[in-house]
């Protein structure tokens, strides 16, 4: 029987579960909605986030995620690099979006041995002091291993949306987005605005990492199972919309429980892609699509 | 003297494979051989929408399990000759394609590609809640040892998947140089002004999703037959919808010799890999030579030929 | 009985080639006990040194042992724990001389928890490698994959990890290391009911929860018909899609449900996110656990911790006074020496020493028959009882353990997130079955988990 206090609940956990999505989704936002780069190993560089806090957390004990907070610069330089390979590669001659998804096809595979390779194949868990407690009020579940996550993610979709919206680069970059021969007219370097846009991207996957790791154990192949959901998201937001995006994800999570506690979880991926298909074809260009 | 009618070749060389089929003892070559001639149907299939009129479909798993799990219910319902099944699973897969191009079609690229793929998890996940097919326990499809006229059943398998990589090949040519590949053309260069001039694009879209979905559907049912063991993870797997994209990026999207390149060479190197290197790092090669191609190739195999055969022209010439 | 045929060793690495010399004369089938585990002793004074004599001077051809095995994928974990403990055996009898006094090779490939890449795989092993005996891979999908080409080639096909997969086949030479048994689909539940029923009053109410994927929905099944052979009336019922994450709304509909037993049947990533949400939630019922995957591996167990205390879960092998099988010990120590290395699953405690086993099972046939025809094995495996390092072992005719013996076990006490602790005797105890029980069983789940 569905209660009301489960409903309730059910829409409070689709939203921690909704935040943390949009801090999975933003880095694909970025490279695929505004720079048409069809990184499919988005969700690959979030394993690799994952590894990272997995690591220190385990051998210092260190907080996952501060630790992936601290580690960001670096997933900004590999992206910086991969971006520069990407663009000699591909972009220069024209040829970029579908011939960088099989590029990045193979950069999954990569990184994925890579990781097995260092880590081995087990699934990987962290320990902080948030994993455990709930700080839920009223018959509202709110357990800090969610709440942490949702917050970070919140934090950081903040951070760039600030930063896409009243920054210098931020504004570049969205420029780019919007028209990028307008603004290789005016003599701007359109490749550096699009390399360091890229190099946020991957750090936000990086950040994402340590989330996930915080929320799930994480082994090198669980990438793959997230490809599906940030795609999806990323459109249904509207493709390079910030604010689409979160509320696409909010979407999607709240669906998601909601499914679950009504219909029963088999059937929740079903819907929450059915929703997917529906509101294409209703809004063809996303929720926030332009 | 006429010409040589350029179809010639492929079917002297499916025949070619078949005298050879005969020939080879050697199980592993059929099992092998079953997978990359699976994979020339899929890309083939998928350059017919995908490279031809440019809408990237990432969910050919959808359109494979579909013609797979069509195998299963009619081997339940009264186990009838696998050509049946084949047939079966191409008219289903078409008749999704058709479904799926009326609602999709309308929109613009990317969200094509974001619903084929959300079209392979809802069918994915009902095929998990749908238990006359075994659902989440798989199904055993049970192969005969051996079947009247070939030496095994494998061989057999082999044989019709050659018979569908021959079909698929045929028909992308076809469609290629007909117009109806022309106007696809029209579309992927530039969709408004092919619609201005009067190409109906939306009936030319429809028609090339619902002959790739129908290809897809063909390939999936003899597997069953072939894994023995289905189950809603293999049958959906994401691994199609990537490869089938990958192998005519590599091989040459304009040309219908380029998908058929890419796969042998993709899925050679994927078998070569898994039954050389024991380890995890079998995975490794085929990624570090995916990125090699891809980047040394930048307009696919083809295009490498063609940038060869130009340059002599223009030597020559001058 | 024949003498194995043994030439000097020649490795000089070797440190000890007396001992193993006086090892490798020992008959065949006539192998003591105290000698095969100081063979085993010797083999991991040689791994620690870092040298294996994986090239004993044996005059003839190798005999080739093949199989798939997932190194990476979802199931790669358990697959590399695996393969180290089949490595270990082969090590071991070389060391003794090899097999019919033929060295034994083994060659195997990553089958990345891939179905579609088993059928190549394993024509590639026959026909190609020209292996003379196969092994199964792990997993459900793998197994029931390579099962018909097996079939076909009228081979033995001796596997760790699968479950129900001969059930449409009953080919005669197929044999399951694990123990669930030939009723596997309601035996895997079985000792977790049978320990619900201990409890005073008996529960009248059950919850079951599984991930819908082909294991989880096996054992599901299972439970249900259990739920009703114990007058259980089911309150919940519910499956959830694999690659779930997020388990508040299920395990609330559960507490909602308001069941006296809570059954899961979960996969790795699950079993943790379950356990820890019932944490969280503090759910209330009087038993909760099942059989979830993952909460037998090394990396769970010591991460989760105390969130683990009073969870009822299956384990293959824990220490306990009632499993000291002949040989286990020396096993462990020896196989926890060389995962460090291998970067296997450091405990071992779930597939390695049914791996290992399957080995010792397959070397005994062919030893007793002294030669590698696969009906005779079959046949072989079939009439006898084995002594291997998971105790006294007996097939069912569908190739399955004859007798069921999942160990249901619950966890006490258990502070802090030292691996160490679940190498001793008393943080998972044995509730179910009665011949190896030796605790009790602590109850209500919530009142002593919080």
């Amino acid at each position: 029987m569905v209660t009301f206090n489960l409903l309730i609940n059910a829409v409070v956990t689709g939203i921690l579960l909704g935040g943390f999505y949009a801090a999975v989704t933003i880095g694909v936002t970025i490279a695929f909605g505004m720079l048409d780069i069809v990184n499919i190993a988005h969700p690959v560089f979030i394993i690799m986030g994952s590894f990272v806090a997995y690591i220190v957390n385990r051998h210092f004990g260190f907080d996952p995620i501060l630790t992936v907070i601290v580690a960001a610069p670096l997933f900004f330089l590999l992206g910086i690099a991969i971006f520069r390979f990407y663009y000699a590669a591909f972009e220069s001659s024209g040829k970029g979006s579908l011939r960088g998804l099989a590029f990045f096809f193979g950069i999954m595979f990569v990184i994925e041995v890579t990781l097995l390779l260092a880590f081995g194949v087990d699934y990987r868990l962290v320990q902080t002091s948030y994993i455990g407690p709930n700080i839920g009020f009223a018959h509202i579940d709110l357990p800090l291993r969610m709440v942490v996550p949702f917050v970070g993610s919140m934090a950081l979709v903040s951070g760039l949306y600030i930063f896409f919206g009243h920054t210098f680069i931020g504004r570049a970059i969205m420029a780019v987005a919007q028209d990028e021969f307008a603004l290789s007219l005016m003599a701007v370097d359109t490749v550096a605005v699009k390399q360091l846009a890229f190099g946020v991207a991957i750090a936000t996957a990086g950040i994402a990492g340590g989330f996930l790791i915080v929320i799930q154990p994480v082994d090198p192949s669980l990438g793959r199972e997230y490809i599906g959901r940030v795609f999806a998201i990323c459109v249904l937001g509207g493709l390079g919309s910030i604010t689409g995006t979160v509320i696409a994800a909010l979407i999607l999570g709240v669906v998601e429980t909601i499914t679950s506690t009504i219909f029963g979880p088999s059937w929740a991926p079903a819907v929450s892609f059915a929703a997917l298909l529906l509101t294409l074809a209703i809004r063809p260009s996303g929720i926030m699509g332009r | 003297m006429r010409r040589i009618p350029s179809w010639i070749w492929p079917v002297l060389v499916a025949l070619f494979i078949l005298a050879l089929s005969r020939v080879v003892k050697n199980e592993y070559y059929m099992f092998a051989g079953y997978v990359v001639l699976q994979y020339i149907v899929l890309a083939s299939a998928w350059n017919i929408l995908g490279g031809y009129s440019g809408y990237v479909n990432f969910g050919s798993a959808a359109f494979f399990g579909i013609g797979a799990y069509g195998a299963v219910v009619l081997d339940k319902l009264w186990q009838p000759p696998l050509v049946v099944a084949i047939v079966f699973g191409g008219i289903v897969a078409s008749l999704v394609g058709l479904v799926t191009a009326y609602l999709t079609l309308r929109l613009r690229g990317v969200f094509f590609a974001i619903a084929t793929l959300a079209l392979a998890i809802v069918l994915q996940t009902l095929v998990m809640n749908w238990d006359f097919v075994g659902g989440p326990l798989g199904y055993y499809s049970v192969r005969p040892d051996s079947i009247a006229g070939f030496p095994s059943y494998v061989n057999y398998l082999f044989v019709i998947m050659l018979g569908l990589a021959l079909i698929a090949v045929l028909v992308a040519r076809a469609i290629e140089l007909s117009f109806i590949g022309r106007g696809l053309a029209a579309i992927r260069d530039n969709e408004l002004a092919a619609e201005c001039c009067g190409v109906p694009t939306l009936r030319l879209k429809v028609f090339a999703t619902m002959v790739s979905g129908g290809l897809m559907g063909m390939a999936g049912a003899p597997f069953p037959y072939y894994i023995t063991y289905l189950d809603p993870n293999s049958a959906f797997s994401l691994a199609y919808g990537i490869n089938s994209i990958a192998m005519p990026l590599i091989g040459g999207m304009t040309h219908w010799i380029g998908p058929v390149i890419g796969a042998v060479l993709l899925a050679v190197i994927q078998q070569v890999a898994t039954v050389t290197i024991s380890s995890e790092l079998n995975l490794m090669i085929v990624g570090v030579l995916l990125i090699s191609f891809i980047t040394l190739a930048p307009n696919g195999i083809v295009g490498l030929f063609e940038r060869y055969r130009q340059k002599r022209q223009r030597r020559l010439s001058t | 009985m024949t003498r194995l045929k043994i030439k000097q060793n020649h490795d000089e690495r070797i440190s000890s080639p007396k001992l193993l010399s006086s090892e490798s004369s020992a008959k065949g089938a006539g192998l003591t006990r105290r000698r095969f585990n100081r063979a085993l002793m010797t083999m991991s004074a040689l791994a620690a040194s870092g040298s294996l004599p994986v090239r004993s001077a044996i005059a003839s051809e190798p005999i080739k042992i093949g199989f798939g095995m997932a190194q990476s994928g979802p199931l790669g974990g358990n697959g590399k724990a695996a393969l180290l403990a089949i490595e270990m055996w082969r090590d071991n009898i070389n060391a003794r001389g090899g097999l019919l006094g033929r060295a034994v090779q083994l060659v195997y490939y990553d089958d990345q928890t891939n179905p579609t890449l088993i059928p190549g795989i394993y024509s590639k092993l026959f026909d190609v490698d020209k292996v003379d005996l196969v092994l199964g891979g792990y997993g459900t999908a793998v197994q029931a994959a390579a099962l018909p080409i097996v079939m076909q080639r009228k081979q033995v096909l001796i596997g760790t990890g699968a479950v129900a997969v001969n059930e449409k086949y009953k080919y005669d030479k197929y044999f399951q290391m694990l123990p669930n048994g030939s009723t596997a689909r309601t035996s895997t539940s079985e000792g977790f009911f049978q320990a619900a029923m201990t409890m005073d009053p008996k529960p009248k109410t059950v919850a079951i929860v599984g991930a819908v994927t082909e294991f989880s929905r096996n054992v599901i099944l299972g439970a249900r018909e259990n739920a009703k052979k114990y007058g259980l009336k089911i309150v919940y019922d519910g499956g959830y899609p694999p690659n779930q994450m997020e388990f508040g709304s299920i395990l609330r509909s559960v507490q909602a449900a308001n069941p006296e037993v809570v059954f899961v049947a979960s996969y790795p990533p699950d079993s943790a996110g379950v356990i820890r949400t019932a944490y969280e939630q503090k759910l209330q019922t009087r038993m909760f656990g099942g059989a979830m995957i993952g909460l037998q591996y090394s990396e769970l167990k010591q991460q989760l911790g105390p969130m683990l205390n009073n969870v009822l879960c299956y384990e293959f092998y824990v220490p306990a006074p009632t499993t000291n099988f002949p040989g286990i010990k020396e096993f462990l120590a020896m196989y926890q020496e060389r995962a460090k290395k291998a970067g296997a699953d450091l405990l071992g405690f779930y597939l390695p020493p049914y791996a290992y086993a399957g080995m010792e099972v397959l070397e005994k046939a062919v030893t007793a028959i002294k030669g590698l025809d696969p009906n005779a094995i079959g046949r072989y495996i079939h009439a006898n009882t084995f002594d291997t390092v998971v105790g006294k072992v007996t097939f069912a005719p569908n190739g399955d353990w004859a007798k069921p013996r999942l160990l249901y076990v619950q966890y006490q006490g258990i502070v802090g997130n030292d691996l160490e602790q679940f190498k001793r005797i008393g943080t998972q105890v044995i509730i179910e079955p009665q011949e190896f029980a030796y605790g009790k069983l602590y109850y209500p789940f919530a009142a002593s988990g919080h």
